[in-house]
């Protein structure tokens, strides 16, 4: 038998992995990779507390952080194609104002 | 020592491995297969929390659409290897990693104060009632969170559109 805290610090071990890669990447791409991360370690906080109160409201809300990250994907890497149409770089270093 | 320790323990450590390769990879191509390693593992952690209808649509949407996503981005995009000029150790990624570290052991004492409870839900109660599976999970989601589900395809049918023009070159 797993304690439910395992899960848990497994999910605050992966939400920092993915805290520490945002601030440290200067790939837009990756950026957006460790964001997926981020949400990931959400859904598996979301889980784990759903065993542990046998309630699986965890498991719809999962679900919807799973499609709300879909959503966000495709909108954050039409906003990441188009930015590399324009400035010719995805390095977020050199994305500094907005006007061009 | 059960399967369930050693399947546990062999899980996390290959997630947190692949997680480690994401944000150490050196080009874009290497961090999104480690991202689609991590997803899997994840999966593999989703169905021992007895979650079996997330831990399909994990890999289904998010190692199978979301990530083939990503890799048609980077292919479009073509980026070459990452050019890692200046110094390696700045003080905004010493800052960061400070942070990252302040923020898991905060994290991990708040998990480690958490009262204990007795037995977690699981066994012929969980197979009795169904726990996690698609036909439940279905109908609490067409039930009582019928409006969150029609909101959440209005928002996926606008980020469609959305995508598609701000992608474009000519609209």
């Amino acid at each position: 038998m797993v304690p439910i805290s395992y899960y848990l610090i497994l999910a605050a071990a992966l939400f920092c992995i993915g805290m520490f890669g945002v601030l440290i990447r200067r790939n837009a791409l990756v950026v957006f990779m460790c964001v997926e991360l981020m949400l990931n370690a959400a859904n598996l906080t979301f889980l784990a507390f759903a065993k542990q109160n046998g309630d699986f409201t965890g498991h719809v809300s999962a679900f919807f952080v799973i499609a709300v990250a879909a959503a966000e994907a495709s909108i954050g890497l039409a906003i990441v194609i188009a930015v590399f149409r324009s400035r010719g770089t995805v390095n977020i270093d050199e994305m500094r104002t907005m006007k061009h | 020592m059960n399967v369930e320790l050693v399947l546990f323990g062999a899980f996390a450590l290959l997630t947190l491995l692949s997680a480690g390769l994401v944000i150490f990879a050196k080009n874009a191509i290497s961090s999104a297969m480690a991202l689609v390693a991590t997803f899997f593992f994840l999966a593999g952690i989703y169905v021992l929390l007895w979650a079996h209808t997330v831990a399909v649509l994990q890999v289904l949407v998010y190692a199978g659409a979301i990530m083939v996503l990503f890799l048609f981005v980077i292919m479009l995009l073509n980026l070459g290897e990452s050019t890692a000029t200046g110094p390696r150790l700045t003080l905004s990624r010493i800052a960061g990693g400070a942070a990252a570290a302040g923020l898991l052991v905060v994290l991990v004492v708040s998990i480690w104060k958490m009262p204990v409870r007795a037995e977690t839900f699981t066994g012929p109660q969980a197979i009795a009632s169904g726990f996690g599976t698609l036909a439940v999970i279905g109908q609490t989601i067409f039930t009582k969170w019928l409006l969150p589900f029609e909101a959440v395809s209005l928002l996926l049918l606008v980020a469609m559109v959305g995508a598609v023009v701000v992608a474009k070159s000519r609209i």
